[in-house]
């Protein structure tokens, strides 16, 4: 049994599914798996521009184990460039933090998928949730 | 979107089963149209992988939600990859006809 990889926390997951070339001139050559985490990584250090130091305490890993996602995440998307390859999102060994909620107005306890946005309660639609540990 | 609500029988007078793995039945609601149908758990006297088979079941039925009692800790770890939300009721006294009225309401 492999060892079981410590999940890293990631803040929002991404919002597609995966990305597809177009006008290839060679024939499909397959995809690449981007992790939620390795998504994350790009992001908080390209797009949100933050030095590693501020994105690993985001996702709670070190700063050496954030460089490792990151150099993952861009060599992962050179290859699919380079290789005319899919792209598609996996889920990997993200976790959001916030997990288990209870709903103040009909008691019920549930949790958030990372595809869903909002926070209310599935049952009564109420918007009185709180974050239960 | 089609939610499960585990049950103890066949029918919307049928009260919740507070099991997920070893429910009696699944109620499969479709939201969007308010229908509902009956299925038989066939997990519910396995001697292990109820809850990993159920989970399995629910994926093949294209359900989004699931209203149980609990969930095994390997089945909460699926449902969660899977992005299927789970919903955890603790009155064990409704019927699955109340818990539809409280979603559609
Ligand atoms: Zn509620």
């Amino acid at each position: 049994m492999p060892r079981r990889k410590r999940l890293r926390k990631i803040v929002a997951p991404p919002g597609f599914k995966g990305y597809r070339p177009f006008g290839n001139t060679s024939r499909n050559s397959g995809f690449i798996e981007l992790l939620y985490e390795e998504y994350e990584a790009i992001k908080l250090a390209d797009y949100d521009l933050l030095n590693h130091q501020e994105a690993a305490d985001l996702m709670g890993v070190s700063r050496p184990t954030f460089a490792r996602i990151y150099e993952s995440a861009r060599r992962k998307i050179a290859r699919a460039f380079v290789e005319t390859k899919e792209i598609r999102t996996f889920y990997g060994n993200a976790w959001m933090n916030e997990n288990w909620y209870r709903c103040l107005d009909c008691s019920a306890k549930f949790t958030i998928p990372l595809n869903l946005p909002e926070k209310t309660c599935p049952l009564c639609k109420s918007v009185h949730v709180e974050l239960i540990a | 979107m089609k939610t499960a609500i585990t049950s103890t029988g066949n029918h919307l007078d049928s009260e919740f089963d507070l099991r997920f793995g070893r429910a009696g039945w699944f109620c499969i609601l479709d939201e969007d149209t308010g229908k509902t149908s009956f299925i038989r758990n066939e997990q519910i006297n396995a001697s292990h992988g109820a809850g990993t088979r159920t989970v399995e079941k629910m994926m093949e039925l294209g359900v989004g939600k699931v209203i149980s009692g609990d969930f095994g800790p390997k089945a909460k770890e699926l449902l969660e990859k899977f992005n299927i939300q789970m919903i955890i009721l603790e009155d064990e006294q409704l019927t699955i006809k109340e818990i539809i009225k409280k979603i559609q309401n």
